[in-house]
């Protein structure tokens, strides 16, 4: 019969035809500016933080000079209140910021997916319920929702890593819920219920890798978040406490020397923007690309 | 010279610098109905917008120019455009219901042109105009009508209602975008009749776009078949339909399921080439059964063929001699004693409080195709949907092998959920664009044999294999295949279950006719190897005839008749069957010699049937109005 011999000729593959949707978003943004520069600036302050204390020329909790006495060959950052060394306390200060952010980060959307696919997905009155839930969390502003656990329980780090990501689950819940309510009715997950397929088979098969794509761009933008607010705890003194050095913190220690030694607390305060900058262009430049605006104006 | 002169249109994507469509020439006289044929992609809906000087985003007439008398329309200015735009040539669009802004009240929108061109002072005379083309296009002209909003109107009053816009400041040239294309048969027949009295009766020049050459049989003085966004053939209807002499159109015709005779679908091999990818020479040449090393060295020329058209190929004077095949087929003889492998007893079934379903009772005996057809809203997706327990409001009996199934498809045995195969009917939505298509046809394998991924991979090829796909599609996404091949995909899906029954649901609708034939011929083949019995949904009867061995017909939620194909189509006992029947385009008519014909009443509004062929023949007398499905509530 004809159809038999029917050999369909395909379009020539491209070279990134097997690689999974998502990954070819990812290598494609990196063509974007945006990304190019976010990248290098949050990797750079990644490095910063992982290590930094290997490069610092003292201990973060060794006196070396006058407090508050500008920079000076032993101390090129100068002094901070107790006359630590300043740029030894910044190349010191980084982990907990950076460490807590990608963890609170990663805790709260992962939280925030789980409970979107089952209210997406639950068609019944467990989706009123988990979205009530939510809308409640939602309606706390983050930094009143974080401080109040937080000054109940007390600065513990763990707590602030839990706190902080159960503050953005409701945002990533809503976009994955929404994303999934529409999924759901896709005659390919009617398919895969008819063949009888589990539903946590379902979720990870057939819906995952279609918010994959939205999730990245959530993603980008809760770190950024993140970051502010775990800084934030620390200037507070939420976070990890003194001697300890901290970013966060050290603005707070430092801020009536503004005016002898400016770098004890600029130099921080640069940190902690330079890693928001870089996170937020990622995010930037990842929305650009999905979004169909690519660098040189192009719709792709 | 003609009403309208096209000379050598060529348009081209901004981006890339391809080319869409290349060197088109061509003329409409006045009261000429020019059909525009070819698949998606081929550029003809490009040449349509062309017509009224525009083009889609992205693209630009690189060079060529468009005439309508006087005036030309490319090049031309802004100005001269909107001035010609519906006063001198009007578009009515494929699909009326995204056409029609949906928060205007459809009075509004029908004037709305009159106004523009400051046509009417008086709020009077334009009234007067409104109902004087409502009247043409048969539609009240009633106020609380005109109140409307496009929602509250059905799919054929949407269209009728485009036309009127269109028709309302007397344009000398209609641009008619496949404008029956998501209709019924009977209001499609219903709303070419109106077309052909308002084309007739106002002597307009129409280019019809369409792919449905069974449509094109019935309307068009003239044809011009497009191929890669280059003329393939161009000429008198009756001449490229007797005696078609470009392979294309051979294959094209072969390709389209008759209500009239029952032929095997004669599948073109291949698929069109994107712009991007167009091969130098004839871009026929690589599915061309006639092509020769010469074909991709040069683009051929039109040249005149002794039936009187004009055909781009080489190989013009020997291929006319060339009968098209596509033969007829007789119709299986019953074999007596099967066994029924699925039955349906007093079937019913809601949505919310509607009910859609009225005791259905039918089965389906082992090995044979069923098709079940019906109108848009006839029950026929829900019924297939209640088979596999998609519709969770349903009472009776559904029996797989003499079992009873369940209502909900989670409650469906095992071996149920195996030998049950539903097919959806568009393949854009059916396969998850994330995952690849090795992926998607291995999860039914792991899941119902319990393989690891990797000893699913060899029946995955195996499956591929027998779509007749390339094995390296397994590492593709759906997004690079096309719609053809997506669907071939998700058939393999459903075959690597091993099933008894498959349930298709308007599996071809989608695609295109030479894409519609390999898949039919695909399930054909598949029915003859592995003895699946097949329920076919479907709206079309022509295709009905060529691949089904008995038919259930529904309409509104009930079963109106059952039988063998031929019986049932030559000799239907329900009126509503027979109206589905005549309202059915029949391309034979146009195909077979005259003498061979069954003699039609001419029709003294086109006065242009002498020789059966050329203009709107589809006059009021083949019509047996069917009230409640036309001009029925909102």
């Amino acid at each position: 019969m004809e159809a038999g011999v029917f050999t369909p000729e395909l379009a020539p593959s491209t070279e990134v035809a097997s690689r999974p949707v998502w990954m070819q978003l990812l290598l494609r943004s990196l063509h974007q500016r945006h990304m190019q520069i976010g990248l290098t600036l949050t990797l750079l302050m990644v490095a910063v933080a992982l290590f930094g204390p290997l490069f610092a020329p003292h201990s973060a909790t060794s006196f070396v000079g006058i407090p508050f006495s500008g920079p000076s060959a032993k101390a090129p950052l100068g002094t901070d209140y107790l006359g630590d060394d300043v740029l030894s306390r910044v190349l010191n200060g980084g982990r907990t910021v950076v460490g807590l952010s990608f963890a609170a980060t990663a805790f709260g959307v992962l939280l925030g997916v789980v409970v979107g696919l089952i209210a997406g997905y639950s068609r019944s009155f467990v989706d009123d319920a988990l979205m009530g839930l939510s809308d409640v969390v939602l309606s706390f502003p983050q930094i009143v929702l974080v401080l109040v656990f937080v000054s109940i329980l007390g600065p513990k780090l763990w707590l602030i890593v839990v706190v902080v990501g159960l503050s953005h689950s409701p945002r990533v819940a809503r976009l994955t819920r929404s994303v999934t309510l529409e999924l759901s009715k896709r005659e390919f997950v009617e398919w895969a219920e008819l063949l009888g397929i589990r539903r946590r088979r379902i979720f990870v098969q057939e819906i995952l890798p279609n918010l994959v794509t939205p999730l990245l761009v959530e993603t980008g933008l809760r770190l950024t978040w993140s970051i502010g607010l775990i800084a934030a705890l620390s200037f507070l003194g939420f976070g990890i406490q003194a001697p300890h050095a901290d970013w966060g913190l050290m603005i707070n220690e430092n801020r009536s020397g503004l005016t002898q030694n400016v770098w004890a607390v600029m130099a921080p305060i640069l940190c902690i923007a330079m890693f928001t900058v870089g996170t937020n262009l990622m995010t930037e430049g990842l929305t650009r690309t999905v979004t169909g605006i690519d660098a040189t104006g192009d719709v792709i | 010279m003609s009403l309208v002169e096209v000379d050598n249109l060529t348009v081209r994507l901004s981006s890339s610098g391809n080319d869409i469509v290349s060197s088109v020439t061509f003329g409409i006289e006045r009261g000429e109905t020019l059909a525009l044929v070819g698949e998606s992609g081929s550029g003809k809906t490009t040449i349509a917008v062309a017509l009224l000087g525009d083009t889609r985003r992205g693209a630009e007439i690189a060079s060529g120019t468009v005439r309508i008398g006087e005036t030309a329309l490319v090049p031309g200015t802004p100005r001269e455009l909107r001035d010609a735009r519906g006063r001198l040539v009007a578009y009515v669009p494929q699909d009326p219901a995204a056409a029609l802004n949906p928060s205007l009240r459809i009075g509004k929108q029908i004037e709305e042109s009159l106004v523009a061109h400051r046509l009417c002072d008086s709020a009077e005379e334009r009234e007067q105009r409104v109902g004087a083309v409502l009247e043409e296009v048969k539609l009240p002209g009633d106020r609380a009508f005109l109140a409307r909003f496009p929602h509250q109107l059905s799919g054929g009053q949407q269209q009728r209602v485009c036309i009127a816009i269109a028709a309302i400041c007397e344009p000398k040239v209609l641009v008619l975008d496949e404008p029956t294309t998501g209709l019924d048969v009977s209001t499609q027949a219903h709303i070419l009749q109106t077309l052909g009295e308002l084309v007739t009766g106002r002597g307009l020049a129409v280019l019809y776009v369409t792919h449905d050459l069974a449509v094109v049989a019935n309307i068009a003085q003239r044809i011009m078949v497009l191929y890669s966004g280059r003329v393939a053939e161009y000429g008198r209807a009756a001449s490229v339909f007797r005696a078609p002499a470009h392979p294309y159109t051979r294959g094209l015709l072969g390709a389209v399921p008759d209500i009239a005779r029952r032929h095997v679908l004669e599948v073109i091999p291949g698929r069109a080439p994107p712009p991007n990818q167009r091969p130098a020479g004839c871009a026929f040449a690589p599915r061309c059964p006639l092509a020769l090393p010469i074909c991709s060295e040069g683009v051929p020329e039109l040249v005149a063929v002794p039936s009187g058209q004009r055909a781009a190929c080489v190989r013009v004077a020997e291929s006319t001699d060339a009968r098209r095949s596509g033969q007829s087929v007789p119709e299986q003889p019953v074999a007596e004693g099967r066994t029924s492998v699925l039955e349906v007893s007093d079937l019913a079934a809601w949505y919310g409080p509607a009910q859609i379903l009225h005791n259905i009772s039918f089965e389906l005996l082992e090995g044979e195709c069923l098709a079940l057809v019906g109108e848009s809203g006839s029950g026929k997706t829900t019924l297939a949907r209640s088979i596999v327990g998609l519709v969770p409001a349903r009472t009776g009996e559904v029996r797989l092998a003499g079992q009873s199934l369940p209502v909900s498809t989670r409650a469906y045995p095992e071996r149920a959920k195996r030998t049950l195969q539903y097919i959806f009917q568009s393949p854009y939505n059916s396969l998850n664009p994330r995952r690849s298509v090795g992926a998607t046809i291995g999860t039914p394998i792991q899941h119902f044999f319990g393989l690891s991924r990797r000893d699913a991979e060899a029946r995955v090829r195996e499956a591929l294999d027998r779509v007749s796909l390339p094995v390296r599609v397994a590492g593709l996404y759906p997004d690079q295949l096309s719609g053809g091949e997506r669907q071939r995909v998700a058939i393999a899906r459903a075959l690597v279950c091993e099933p008894e029954i498959l349930l298709c649901d308007e599996i071809t609708s989608a695609l295109d006719v030479s894409v519609q034939a390999a898949i039919v011929e695909l399930l054909a083949d598949l029915r003859a190897t592995d003895g699946l019995s097949i329920l076919f949904v479907t709206h079309n009867m022509g295709l009905v005839r060529s691949i089904a061995d008995r038919v259930i017909v529904m309409s509104d939620g009930r079963l109106v008749e059952t039988g063998r194909t031929a019986a049932l189509l030559d000799a239907p006992s329900q009126a509503y069957t027979r109206s589905l029947v005549e309202h059915t385009p029949k391309l034979s008519t146009a195909t077979q010699p005259a003498d061979t014909r069954i003699p039609r009443r001419p029709s003294p509004a086109s006065g242009q049937s002498e020789e059966g062929l050329g203009g709107w023949r589809l006059d009021a007398n083949e019509m047996t109005p069917t009230p409640s499905r036309q001009m029925g509530a909102p």
